[in-house]
């Protein structure tokens, strides 16, 4: 399935060469814009309640529907609520689910692909297939089925994104330490007569990381996509807390004498999600892995 | 071959098995049943024994398992907890309404895709590559509902072109979902575009570049032979595989796409049956796509071995 990485790295990341491939992103325009927008997005996530101008929940009957002017910069919503309040706040728990929920998913469908990679066998046979059976039910589907089970709300949607998304994750390195294993230093660890353990810590960490780094980018801007999904079908976050699919969904309604309460959610939830391509489009470029091959979500 | 094609196709039964079994545990899983909602308040005690009994779900999952995926083998995949109507002719109208947006949508999607993707190619790391991969990326990860809604606001409010919602119903005649399907279809077509044209642009460089063409460049061949005789065929290949994966997507994609633009198809109405509890619908659906998934891949599979000799062997596994 993948050419796995094209440069290979023979001993396990050092801080010299992480220094080295984040500069390398930087260099590039695409990594330099989408850096900025991520770690902006990440920042106004974390500290913008500080200097939010007004309640996010503070309605207002005599400001329904307003446009923007000098009080409400970006105008109010259907309940008089502030929107540039409401859209600076709105990524919060978008970003807190799925960047908790990216590293989770990477982390356990990397180690089992690498494992099934590296093992083979039966085993791998079989879990394969139960992987398939889980790729051929899409995405919204599996989602749906786990909220109505256990219902909505962070607690739930971690552990389910985080299962689901690491599924495909699975494959990737799966395929690309099959790539690594056929080569020399691999055998040559083998020969030595070092646990599968220690072949999987030594030689391969390393080398199935920067796949992995990818694929993580990748997943987080997947993840976006299904979490504000939910929200906007009413499957996510519950009102009144502010999100930018909820708040798209509620400006539907009222598009046709009011469209500016969507114009700020939209912008804001393309810029994150712009963001996070552009840099996993850098990163992928500066450690050499092929991208286009990653299609299913 | 033969061999392989048996071989395949059990694969692709085994893979649905799997699936109707993890459906089915799921929904197992899931609070409620068909009686709760059937009964809804009254459902308790005496009454609620009753139903059970006699819709059967008193007996072990096992056996009902089983009741269940051979009924669907013939056809019958029970009856709606909400109405009590047989489930293949409620799932057979919406299905025939997806496919329609389906099919306008790969109708649309997959020219374009070829030969964006083949211009991207050819063209690599010039700026209408640059303009177009990028677009690509953004059409491919920007929520559907993000460009649906971009999309309403521009076409069907701020100029007014075209409806931004459907209005027909799900037993409407295939003429009354025009013009209201064409933002749908816009919406399904960029993505799936983005998709198909990055894989055949990254297949269409590498064969560029392949020792073989490189030999027909020298040998004093046109470019433009070159291009259609020689590397053509082999880098369009990778496409039929990538279509395959996007109509799976494409499954999936529409339950957002339909919602917003509350076109009454499988996606809509598997969303409704959530919100209603209609259990047996929603395995019906799940079901459905998921065998639609296996055997488009499957067709893709069969279809790129029949163009491509060195994936006729056991071992090869599909790209």
């Amino acid at each position: 399935m993948s050419d796995g990485p094209a440069t290979l790295v023979a001993t396990t990341a050092r801080p010299s060469r992480i220094v080295s491939v984040i500069c390398e992103v930087l260099s590039r325009p695409s990594g330099f814009i989408g850096l900025f927008l991520v770690i902006a997005h990440v920042l106004l996530a974390l500290f913008s309640p500080i200097f939010a101008p007004f309640d996010f929940k503070a309605m207002n009957a005599n400001a329904i529907l307003s446009p923007p002017d000098a009080t409400h910069w970006l105008g109010t919503d259907q309940l008089g609520r502030d929107i540039l309040t409401r859209t600076i706040m709105g990524g919060r728990q978008a970003i807190l689910v799925t960047a908790i929920a990216t590293p989770l998913a990477v982390a356990w469908g990397g180690l089992l692909g690498i494992y099934l990679g590296l093992a083979g066998g039966r085993l791998d046979d079989i879990l394969m297939r139960v992987v398939d059976a889980f790729l051929a039910l899409p995405w919204i589907l599996k989602m749906l089925l786990m909220i109505v089970t256990f219902g909505t709300g962070v607690s739930v949607l971690i552990p389910t994104l985080a299962f689901f998304y690491g599924i495909p994750v699975i494959r990737i390195a799966r395929a690309a330490t099959q790539n690594i294993v056929a080569r020399d230093f691999v055998l040559a660890a083998r020969a030595r007569g070092h646990s599968r353990v220690s072949i999987m810590r030594k030689e391969l960490f390393g080398n199935v990381l920067d796949a992995l780094m990818v694929e993580g980018a990748m997943r987080w801007s997947w993840m976006l996509l299904a979490f504000t999904s939910l929200s906007f079908l009413g499957f996510g976050v519950s009102p009144p807390t502010p999100d930018w699919g909820l708040m798209i969904a509620d400006s539907r309604n009222f598009m046709a004498i009011a469209p500016w309460p969507a114009f700020a959610p939209v912008i804001a939830l393309s810029s994150l999600i712009i963001g996070i391509n552009l840099t996993a489009d850098a990163l992928a470029k500066a450690l050499g892995i092929d991208r286009a091959q990653a299609a299913v979500h | 071959m033969l061999r392989i094609f048996i071989h395949r196709l059990l694969l692709g039964i085994a893979t649905v098995a799997i699936v109707s079994g993890i459906i089915f545990a799921a929904v197992e899983a899931l609070p409620g049943d068909a009686c709760t909602a059937i009964l809804q308040r009254d459902a308790s005690g005496e009454r609620l024994a009753n139903c059970r009994r006699e819709l059967g779900i008193d007996r072990p999952a096992l056996t009902r398992y089983v009741e269940w995926a051979s009924g669907a083998v013939r056809g019958d995949l029970g009856i709606s907890a909400h109405n009590n109507k047989p489930i293949a002719s409620l799932v057979g109208d919406r299905l025939k309404n997806t496919l329609l947006l389906a099919g306008c949508s790969l109708a649309l999607g997959i020219p374009l895709a070829l030969f964006l993707g083949v211009l991207t190619g050819l063209r690599r790391d010039k700026l209408s590559d640059l303009a177009l991969s990028t677009i690509a990326i953004f059409a491919m990860t920007i929520p559907e509902f993000v460009t649906a809604t971009v999309l309403i606001f521009v076409f069907g409010i701020w100029l007014g072109w075209v409806p931004g919602i459907v209005t027909a119903s799900a037993s409407s005649s295939l003429s009354a979902f025009f013009p209201g399907i064409v933002l749908p279809v816009i919406v399904l077509t960029m993505v799936m575009t983005a998709h198909i044209m990055r894989t055949v642009r990254s297949s269409v460089i590498d064969v560029m570049s392949s020792d073989y063409v490189q030999m027909a460049t020298l040998k004093g061949v046109p470019y433009w032979q070159i291009v259609f005789r020689h590397a053509l065929p082999n880098a369009l290949l990778p496409a039929i595989n990538v279509i395959a994966l996007t109509v799976g997507w494409l499954l999936g994609g529409v339950v957002v796409v339909e919602k917003v633009f509350n076109y009454p198809g499988l996606g809509h109405y598997m969303i409704d049956s959530i919100s209603d509890r209609d259990l047996p619908v929603v395995q019906a659906i799940a079901l459905i796509v998921a065998t639609a998934y296996v055997g488009v891949n499957l067709a893709a599979d069969l279809l790129a071995m029949a163009f491509n000799p060195r994936l006729r062997t056991l071992k090869a596994r599909s790209p």
